[in-house]
């Protein structure tokens, strides 16, 4: 209950018309729908300033490796900005009112991921002309084309999901499906899916893709839509327990095939990333959901307990957690990857040695998982601060969307994927600095990886959609009013399941379509829900 | 919902501050420790891709970096030395896997490019877009003098060494440890090579990595009654006239053992000697006594002001402390007063006890690296002679001058030089478990020529050479101290 709310608001019927709640920021703006800024101007500026720092890193990691400064550098820049500028204008005609700083932050994590792609690349090619080899194929051509199919899916989910709310209706679609494409790689034959030790690939022809990273972004979908409608169960009942209100064992259940679920992929495909990927997504949006702290403690309890007996009985667990505790023990075996990165952070150390001048090239996977410590090496503690930065920005914008939409399924869904991507960069690079144990998964946008790439096209994509729904004036959204110039048509309400909520930030005057009818308290209000829960007695 | 979003939103933050947090443990705290570490390849590499500067001593060059040989290596140069064994205690070796020894680790800095000196120089080549390279080393070493030492030493097969110090300055002239090592294997690329190399080098016995000169210490034996006398002069206790005992051997203070002179014989006829005679004689009784007279104190102060017991001498490769030792009771000090018991020193101090005596009292600090280079062999810094504080008077040093003069007359010359007057010390020590049927260590401390002296050397020859328990440092190591002499002073050795 951080809102400056009024005292008021707290006790009589709330929401009811004419009572006047405290604006605030966001509140300022005009309630006017045409005056209302679509602020894509801003994002066109940041995505040309996000390709101009590619391209200026691009140059710096030529000149330093001696390469020739060719005019085909401009182009690529170029290139880069034409993909970028068409994502742009897909979100201009399909999402005009969405976050202006999401898709420009992504395209810059992207840019500088390919551009220390190449430059892996140039090590790779010199090492190979020392050593009289065959040239390998350039990762970063590769990552640029995967570029191109990521932004088609971007693309394509604004333009095929005009509403997030519809995706509500698939959520146990998405479900099974996430849960089919995670369990699909411990089922194949490991030489499908075995790459590395870890069996969480699908390999067909040339091509391989990791379905863990689409399963994460629709059991987000699941978790939200499944949520929705099943809060109301986990928060009404429950017993006071040291403070907190734990739930019923018998409404543990979701958790329970949660954890199972982990464990089956820690087990089955050996694969600690994915698991606590999934586990901790979970956790969050059941906390989102329940606003019970009591979940995420008996989460990670029993999450606690099943990675303690796989640190048993899992050989990989094993050597995970041996290597973080001391990654310099078995420096020329196991830990020679993790001691590996460390040097070339410390040699990094706070400057950098400057783009294309270290040698990242010496940590094993310096593209893929190891990505961000050829970043340290390079850019320094200054590089990798600003990296994270990008990453707390997107993850927090997501958060922000969270907050300002106002139905409880598009608020699930954006918490969801905002907090997947910090979490998953925290748990990629907290791995590879040796923070927690390492794990093997890749860094989003940034990492060498088209499966990666894409799924996090696609989950922008998604937060554009919610952020859009949250920013867009009434006026538009009101379903007698005329659509919006370029709105498809609204999924009615009572068919999309999920719940409206009246905002505590209001935009609209009390009569907009969003509020609710006084006497019919909305659950997602924050001002009502400790008072509602005893009251109602489901 | 609200709520919750909103904490979820600072566990995020939290998160990101943890990543940052341990970023900064790592990249900042630890960075040198891991940037340092052996097993770190980065600077390694880097450091085989820049030209080191090279080592040089008298317009020769000693150590260079040169591209290397092999177009697939991806070490990009290579590190030679010209004459590798002959100079090795001074240039050290500079190896990927074992590190760097002698002047390459001593001037590491320099010779990378990264000394603060440098800096104006990176900044003009950076500008001009000159490869970095490092910084040039020039050595106060007279390869005549190296080299006229080391063939002396090796002709022979002696195992020992041979420092030589031009009193006025303190420049180290000569460095000679012998036998010596090639550090050209040390430096291959090829990793086999150096551990082949490095494990020979290792095992060797007598020990060939080993710079005697600054690493190794030595019972000085009679070379030591120059301090002894040094001290009691000072205190005024004694004159080249006055009479000592001449007695074949004497009991020790505070205790029933006997002391006798090298070869058992008598100082002189009678009953005295002048002092003067017993310094030529290098009888030791008299100084067994001196000792005693001196007192402690005194003895320990002297060897200190010339030297000894400072763990902070570099030149610039660090010089193991020399010590005086326990002296405690009168045996101790009596048998300390004639270079044995606990005294040890290395050469490098014994050529500084004689360089202080040419050098009128006041000991110079010793230094082998004359100048600094850019990489264009511009001159960045030179070494400015630096006077450590007196000693002893003129008059002590005058004095000792004319008491090691009548020492070199009264050995057995071979070697000598006409019309140069070399003024001298010989020392003959007994050392380990069995000392009367080890052959001894022998001494040769010397300089010349009064009265303008050019260079004060100081020769051990470990286990007397070639002449078994019969040598003396009169027989073994003058002839080399004196070739060393005669080749600094411009004759054939």
């Amino acid at each position: 209950m951080a809102r400056p709310t009024a005292p008021g608001a707290h006790s009589g019927a709330p929401g009811a018309p004419g009572i006047e709640r405290p604006a605030d920021r966001t509140a300022m703006r005009p309630a006017v729908a045409a005056a209302v800024s679509t602020r894509r101007g801003v994002e066109l500026a940041l995505l040309a300033f996000a390709a101009v720092i590619t391209t200026g890193a691009l140059v710096l990691v030529e000149a330093n490796q001696e390469q020739e400064l060719t005019w085909a550098l401009l182009y690529l820049g170029a290139a880069y900005l034409g993909l970028l500028a068409a994502a742009h204008l897909a979100v201009r005609k399909f999402a005009p009112y969405a976050d202006p700083l999401v898709l420009p932050v992504a395209a810059l994590l992207n840019g500088i991921g390919l551009v220390m792609i190449h430059r892996v690349d140039l090590a790779r090619i010199a090492r190979a002309a020392s050593l009289g080899n065959s040239e390998p194929t350039q990762e970063a051509l590769r990552q640029i084309g995967w570029t191109a199919i990521g932004l088609v899916f971007f693309v394509g989910v604004l333009a095929f999901v005009p509403d997030h709310r519809t995706l509500s209706r698939y959520g146990y679609t998405a479900g099974f499906v996430g849960l089919v494409l995670l369990a699909l790689p411990a089922v194949l034959p490991a030489s499908l899916s075995e790459v590395n030790g870890a069996r969480i690939w699908i390999r067909i022809g040339p091509a391989s893709i990791q379905p863990g990273e689409f399963a994460k972004i629709l059991f987000v979908v699941f978790f939200a839509s499944f949520l929705v409608v099943k809060r109301d169960l986990f928060t009404t009942a429950g017993k006071h327990f040291l403070g907190m209100t734990f739930p019923r064992p018998r409404d543990l259940g979701p958790l329970l095939v949660a954890w199972g679920v982990a464990m089956a992929v820690l087990v089955f495909e050996s694969d600690l990333g994915t698991s606590l990927m999934f586990f901790g997504i979970v956790l969050v949006m059941l906390y989102v959901a329940t606003e019970r702290i009591s979940w995420v403690i008996i989460g990670l309890s029993i999450f606690g307990a099943g990675a303690f007996a796989a640190w048993t009985f899992v050989t990989r667990v094993q050597t995970r957690v041996f290597v973080w505790l001391d990654p310099f023990a078995d420096y020329n075996g196991r830990g020679f990857q993790v001691s590996q990165g460390l040097f070339g952070l410390a040699t990094g150390g706070i400057g950098g040695t400057g783009l294309g001048a270290g040698r990242p090239e010496l940590v094993p996977f310096a593209s893929t998982d190891f990505i961000f410590t050829s970043l340290g090496e390079e850019l320094g503690l200054v590089g990798i601060a600003a990296l994270l930065l990008l990453y707390c920005l997107l993850a927090t914008r997501a958060m922000r969307s969270a907050l300002a939409v106002r139905d409880t399924f598009g608020k699930l869904l954006a918490a969801g994927l905002g907090w997947a991507i910090a979490w998953q960069v925290f748990v990629v690079v907290g791995g590879v600095i040796n923070l927690i144990p390492n794990t093997g998964i890749t860094a989003p946008f940034v990492s060498y990886g088209g499966s990666s790439l894409v799924a996090n096209y696609a989950l922008v994509a998604l937060v554009l959609r919610v952020s859009n729904a949250a920013r867009q004036p009434a006026a538009e959204k009101r379903p007698g009013a005329a659509p919006g110039p370029h709105q498809g048509p609204l999924a009615p309400l009572a068919e999309a399941s999920t719940e409206m909520v009246s905002r505590d930030q209001v935009r609209t005057p009390p009569h907009g379509v969003g509020h609710q009818p006084a006497g019919r308290p909305g659950p997602g209000d924050p001002t009502d829900r400790a008072p509602r829960g005893r009251t109602r007695g489901e | 919902m609200n709520t919750p979003l909103r904490r979820v939103s600072l566990a995020v933050m939290v998160l990101i501050l943890l990543l940052l947090g341990q970023a900064t443990w790592i990249q900042v705290v630890k960075a040198d420790e891991y940037r340092a570490d052996p097993r770190n390849a980065r600077v390694l590499l880097d450091e085989y891709s820049r030209q080191r500067g090279q080592i040089s001593a008298g317009g020769e060059v000693l150590a260079q970096s040169v591209e290397s040989p092999d177009p697939g290596d991806r070490l990009r140069y290579l590190r030679q030395y010209t004459e590798g064994p002959l100079y090795a205690p001074v240039t050290g070796y500079y190896s990927q896997i074992y590190g760097a020894g002698g002047m390459e680790r001593a001037m590491d800095p320099v010779l990378n490019g990264t000394d603060d000196r440098l800096f104006v120089r990176r900044i003009s080549d950076a500008i001009t877009g000159r490869d970095p390279a490092g910084g040039n080393v020039v050595l106060s070493i007279d390869p005549r003098v190296q080299r006229a030492a080391y063939e002396a030493m090796t002709r022979r097969g002696y195992q020992g060494s041979v420092v030589a110090i031009r009193p006025q300055t303190g420049e180290v002239l000569a460095m000679v440890s012998t036998p010596s090592y090639d550090p050209n294997p040390l430096a291959s690329h090829n990793g086999e090579v150096q551990q082949e190399a490095w494990e020979e080098l290792t095992e060797a016995d007598p020990p060939r990595l080993t710079n005697r000169a600054i690493s190794e210490t030595y019972p000085p034996g009679s070379t030591f009654k120059v301090v002894n006398t040094a001290a009691a002069l000072e205190a005024g206790l004694i004159s080249p006239q006055t009479p000592v005992t001449a007695a074949p051997r004497i009991t020790l203070p505070d205790s029933t053992t006997q002391l006798e002179n090298y070869d058992g014989k008598p100082c002189g006829p009678g009953a005295t000697v002048p002092f003067a005679t017993a310094f030529a004689k290098s009888c030791n009784g008299p100084f067994a006594n001196l000792a005693v007279q001196v007192g402690p104190e005194r003895l320990r102060a002297m060897a200190t002001s010339l030297g000894f017991e400072n763990p902070a001498l570099t030149v610039p490769m660090p010089v193991q402390p020399s010590r005086v030792g326990d002296l405690d009771d009168g045996a101790s000090l009596a048998q300390s007063g004639i270079g044995q018991r606990d005294v040890r020193l290395t050469p490098l101090q014994n050529a500084m006890i004689a360089a202080t005596v040419a050098n009128g009292g006041v000991p110079m600090s010793p230094h082998t690296v004359a100048q600094i280079q850019g990489q264009d062999l511009s001159t960045v810094d030179t070494t400015e002679p630096d006077r450590l504080a007196r000693a002893f008077s003129q008059s002590t040093a005058d004095t000792l001058t004319q008491l090691m003069i009548g020492s070199e007359n009264n050995g057995s010359g071979e070697g000598k030089i006409p019309g140069v007057q070399i003024a001298s010390k010989t020392g003959t020590a007994e050392w380990g478990a069995s000392p009367k049927t080890n052959p001894p260590h022998t001494w040769y401390d010397a300089f010349g020529p009064v009265p303008d002296p050019q260079i004060a050397v100081s020769v051990i020859v470990e286990r007397g050479g070639n002449r078994g328990e019969e040598a003396t440092g009169g027989s073994v190591a003058a002839p080399i101290g004196r070739a060393v002499i005669a080749a600094a002073l411009g004759g054939d050795s």
